[in-house]
């Protein structure tokens, strides 16, 4: 960090520019004392927070508004395994979150702490960001289907058609459906189309760990103009990720485990979704053995489906998709590559990298392996793992909020990215 | 003497922006935020010993209008990024806020000492209410501009770069952010 020092006669020279001057905010007719002292809000990421000094140190922590330069991005301290490149493929993109894919090659990208949507464009061996739309609310999510583009903000989905003829000149995009908390915890989603050609939209519980009424703590699903929607998966936490098997076409989707347990569970889950409206347990049973301290009397862990893969404590297990391409080796055909967004909840951070999950033939979890690290160096981040994507040619994309970038994955001989 | 001032700030008006130094280009701060980023200006926060990364993400929500206030907003429109980070750097350099001179009214500060633990404030902006990282010092801080700014994130007027702020207000009543104003901005 640089350090400024300041020349006392320059300080003065400030007292000769003009002062703005403001009303003060109209007072506040005082209210009646509170009786009894609230309890913390339902959002609060602080509810149930131990008074130890250990835990005071703990909080979340947002991301860098500014993206880093391509050059000064962490690639060089990534490991991947034997035979796996990773190079830039866009950078520029302030809190690059969620990604999506359109037919013509441009690759869509969310963000959850600035207003913007991006779209990678890929023309003539060119490559370019640009900014699609601005102005949004915590437009976390992007989907693509038959030519159009939705976006998913904190309490709203809207959608642009035919986005990739309009790049360069977007339409404001046009609400499909808004009947959604507004909630800003675990208010940002995700979403995705499945192969049933509807809208899957998840609605996170409002907070860590609370007792969630009939519209919160769910994944819905849609038809693809916001009607006809229903209930597929209740009892989900907060889900920043899903996809479908491609042989059984069920839903997989990763949600995030409660705070302040302890350091070390509850877990985050991968779970699969059998039938529509099973129940995978939050706020009662969390990783499908534990029953919440505070919520779990009366229920039984055994009421609810558990997981069919634990993805570590507050790793944040974000975004995820099946690899379904060809470039990788055999044995990730059909696996599910994971991004950890890295966890806050935690003295000795966790995750903050990719892992690769290959099942088994019924669908259940083989193993849990790393694909990527090196996100993490003494305990500090120097990137976030959020969403994963695979390219038409099999290669994999990667996005990171941390640094604004999204980063490409092959395997075999390193080609030269175009220029 | 008396006249050196306003020699320097012709200088300043005259050279162009890149011979500037940080220091130079801040005396425009000053005319709002105080001498030494300790605030004179109704509503308008003191800046020294802020935290640079807060700093930061305020400036560039500034230039990006996703925190609105007209004058800031043009303040920052033009500013690269390098401009930012400079900025913050710079500000966070500041001499510390001067709390006022009173010891203030034992019962309000009580109150709100009470309120503090039981919302847990000084989990993320430190016990001492320094701050870190992202999260503000709000120690010394103007109390007519800590409670309004609590008033606006918690009716979501002023949006926070995440939600937290939002959330975590929604049970404080008005009289109970006028007390953790009152002695917030008392902090020595």
């Amino acid at each position: 960090m640089i350090s400024w020092s300041v020349p006392r006669s320059l300080l003065l020279a400030g007292a000769l520019i003009a002062a703005f001057t403001f009303d003060a905010a109209a007072q506040q007719p005082a209210s009646p004392p509170a009786a009894a002292a609230p309890a913390l809000p339902p959002g609060s990421p602080l509810i149930g927070r131990p008074n130890s000094e250990a835990a005071a140190k703990l909080a979340p922590v947002a991301g860098p508004p500014i993206a880093t330069a391509a050059d000064k991005l962490p690639t060089a301290k990534l490991k991947l395994p034997p035979g796996f490149n990773i190079e830039v493929y866009a950078a520029g993109m302030a809190n690059a979150r969620s990604l999506a894919q359109g037919d013509k090659g441009t690759v869509f990208v969310g963000s959850r702490l600035v207003d913007k949507v991006y779209a990678i464009v890929n023309k003539d061996g060119q490559r370019s960001v640009k900014v699609l739309a601005s102005g949004l609310y915590r437009p976390n999510g992007v989907a693509f289907h038959d030519g159009t583009l939705y976006i998913a903000e904190l309490s709203k989905i809207s959608k642009i058609d035919k986005v990739e003829d309009l790049i360069d000149n977007p339409p404001k995009p046009t609400v499909i459906y808004d009947n959604l908390p507004k909630d800003e915890a675990h208010g940002w989603k995700f979403i995705a189309i499945g192969p049933d050609n509807k809208l899957y939209v998840p609605v996170g519980q409002p907070g860590n760990n609370v007792l969630h009424d009939d519209a919160h703590g769910q994944i819905r699903r849609m038809n693809l103009d916001g009607s006809g929607v229903e209930v597929v998966a209740y009892g989900v936490r907060n889900s920043v990720g899903f996809d479908w098997n491609p042989e059984t076409k069920q839903l997989y989707f990763t949600d995030n485990g409660r705070d302040w347990m302890s350091e070390d569970v509850p877990q985050d889950e991968l779970n699969r979704v059998t039938k529509v409206g099973e129940d995978f347990g939050a706020p009662y049973c969390y990783q499908g053995n534990i029953s919440d301290p505070e919520f779990g009397w009366g229920h039984s862990c055994a009421d609810y489906t558990p997981p069919v893969g634990l993805m570590g404590p507050h790793t944040a297990s974000l975004g995820m998709r099946f690899y379904t391409g060809s470039m990788f080796p055999k044995s990730y055909k059909n696996a599910i590559i994971v991004a950890r967004h890295g966890s806050w909840n935690r003295s000795n951070k966790a995750g903050g990298d990719v892992v690769v999950v290959k099942l088994n033939k019924d669908g259940t979890v083989k193993s849990v392996e790393p694909f990527i690290t090196g996100f993490l160096e003494n305990n500090n981040y120097l990137g976030r793992p959020v969403d994963v994507m695979q390219l038409k040619d099999g290669s994999l994309l990667l996005s990171d909020d941390w640094n604004g970038a999204v980063y490409r994955i092959t395997y075999g001989k390193p080609k030269l990215a175009s220029q | 003497m008396r006249y050196m001032p306003l020699l320097l700030a012709a200088v300043v008006v005259a050279s162009p922006l890149a011979a500037e130094t940080i220091a130079q280009r801040a005396v425009a701060c000053f005319a709002c935020h105080g001498e030494h980023g300790q605030s004179e200006t109704e509503n308008t926060p003191s800046l020294g010993a802020q935290q640079a990364p807060y700093v930061l993400i305020q400036l560039f929500m500034f230039r990006e209008r996703l925190r609105v206030f007209e004058p800031m907003n043009e303040m920052a429109k033009a500013f690269t990024d390098d401009d930012l980070h400079a900025f913050s750097d710079f500000i966070a350099q500041l001499p510390k806020p001067v709390p006022p001179a009173d010891a203030g009214e034992e019962a309000r500060l009580q109150r709100a000492e009470a309120l503090v633990q039981q919302n847990h404030c000084n989990s993320c902006h430190n016990p001492d209410f320094s701050g870190r990282d992202n999260v503000p010092r709000l120690a010394g801080q103007r109390e007519d501009y800590l409670a309004r700014t609590m008033r606006e994130y918690k009716d979501n007027s002023r949006h926070g770069y995440d939600g937290t702020m939002a959330e975590v207000l929604q049970p404080v009543t008005a009289e109970q952010i006028a007390d953790l104003a009152y002695f917030l901005a008392r902090l020595r």
